[in-house]
């Protein structure tokens, strides 16, 4: 038993055996994701790979495992490129992926679709979260290739249509490994500026491959914070990206993105002279009102004749001293018969006429003589006659 | 009566001036008084449109000059 060799000289020659195989060298091999584990810390994948019958460990080395798009879950079927080989330590024979792809869809289309339901699910897209674009934009910062076609269009209708607003150009990739880490800190950097109003972010058509930096998760992330509203802008029509999905909006090409971002000021003038004609002919005819207004007011009874304010006191006044004249006429012809029936009255009581008749009036010392009485001989009596009067003394009294 | 009235204030008051002065059972010298401040209401009715007359007058003169 001499010639016994140790399990680690063992396990090295099978691998050298393995590894000595053309075949196993390069090597495609079709089956499902299971017990997959993500080694954080150092960066590499552990998983094993299924069929209905059998299975094999796999290694997936970080070098590697950073150039695969999108996550890795059990259950997928995938297909792995790469190499048989023996880890010596445990005897275990293992498969060492270079690549991994989804079978049956394109790594892009499932990066895609993984990107996409993840960030709905969060709520990225909702309808709730859109801002309306401002209607007139001062500032707005383009994000894209200073290359391609698409910053011409975007610049030229910028240009013709809205010539107020300032543009800010922001060249980064827009495709490549680093696009999209270059349009993140590219946003972060239009982020800080306060004056910024408005964002276009995009480029012009590609193949999937080329339009796939803004379908990166990060990137869609980065979007979304934005302060002010974003147009996403990217490829023609029919092209969809996860940045179109997180954006305010939406533009089918960058052209048209520039045609939404600001209103046609040929337009604009039209309105503000229509605005304008409207203005006049309201401030007229105002003007025409008020006059009319003021004119019926003066022409109202009171201010065309103002007499008509003091007219029916003059009228009271008038039947007043009528009624007055009237009065005092009646009244005085009432004492003036009054009076000649008292006059006439006082004249039948009167003895002026008894004495014109010859009768006379006795007294001594102003006193009336009533009865023979009160006279005695020689006393001195005043006789009153009609005409004069006499002192006479009394010679005899008959009684 | 410092603050100066606005036309349309000032034709209010007018108005209702007007309306008092033909229905209500007022007095006389209510009556003078108020016809007195019709007046001057009118006066500054008239010159407030005699104002915005010229107004309207200068700014479609300058609009005109403008265009040309």
């Amino acid at each position: 038993m001499e010639n016994a060799i140790s399990v680690k000289q063992l396990n090295l020659y099978v691998k050298s055996l393995i590894e000595g195989d053309v075949k196993l060298n390069l090597i495609s091999v079709k089956g499902e994701i299971s017990n997959f584990k993500n080694h954080y810390s150092s960066g590499h994948l552990y998983f094993t790979l299924k069929d209905n019958f059998s299975s094999i460990r796999c290694v997936m080395f970080k070098w590697s495992a950073e150039r695969v798009r999108f996550d890795i879950k059990d259950g997928m079927e995938v297909i792995l490129t790469g190499r048989v080989s023996l880890y010596e330590k445990d005897g275990q024979y293992q498969f060492y992926a270079e690549q991994i792809h989804p079978f049956g869809e394109g790594d892009l289309a499932l990066q895609f679709k993984q990107v996409k339901e993840k960030l709905e699910k969060e709520g990225l897209f909702s309808d709730e979260t859109k801002r309306p674009l401002p209607p007139f934009p001062k500032r707005i910062a383009v994000i894209t290739s200073d290359t391609g076609a698409a910053v011409h269009d975007i610049l030229n209708i910028l240009n013709r249509r809205y010539p107020l607003c300032e543009v800010l150009l922001c060249p980064t990739a827009v495709q490549g490994e680093f696009a999209a880490k270059e349009m993140i800190n590219m946003l972060e950097r239009v982020y800080l500026l306060s004056d910024v109003d408005l964002i276009i972010i995009g480029r012009g058509g590609g193949s999937s491959e080329d339009l796939s930096a803004f379908n990166d998760e990060m990137l869609a992330r980065k979007i979304y914070e934005s302060p002010v509203p974003v147009i996403s802008a990217v490829g023609h029509e029919t092209d969809f990206t996860i940045c179109d999905f997180v954006a305010d909006m939406r533009a089918p090409t960058p052209s048209a993105a520039a045609e939404i971002a600001v209103p046609d000021s040929e337009e604009l003038a039209e309105t503000i002279s229509v605005f304008k004609e409207k203005l006049k002919s309201s401030l007229v005819s105002k003007y025409n009102f008020s006059a009319l207004r003021l004119d019926a007011v003066l022409n109202s009874k009171v201010f065309k004749n103002p007499f008509l304010i003091t007219a029916p006191y003059k009228e009271k006044l008038y039947s007043l001293e009528n009624k007055l004249s009237f009065l005092f006429e009646k009244s005085l012809e009432k004492k003036k018969s009054a009076f000649a029936l008292a006059v006439s009255r006082l004249d039948a009581l009167s003895p002026l006429k008894a004495m014109s008749r010859g009768y006379a009036y006795c007294e001594i010392d102003g006193k009336a003589v009533k009865s023979i009485k009160n006279l005695s001989t020689e006393d001195t009596v005043n006789i009153t006659l009609s005409d004069g009067k006499a002192r006479c003394l009394v010679k005899e009294l008959y009684k | 009566m410092s603050n100066k009235l606005s036309f349309e204030e000032a034709i209010s008051e007018l108005e209702k001036i007007a309306e008092k002065l033909e229905n209500a059972d007022i007095s006389l010298e209510e009556s003078v008084a108020l016809f007195e401040k019709g007046v001057m209401l009118s006066d500054e009715c008239s010159k407030l449109l005699k104002d915005t007359e010229q107004k309207i007058i200068s700014i479609t003169e300058a609009e005109k000059e403008e265009k040309l």
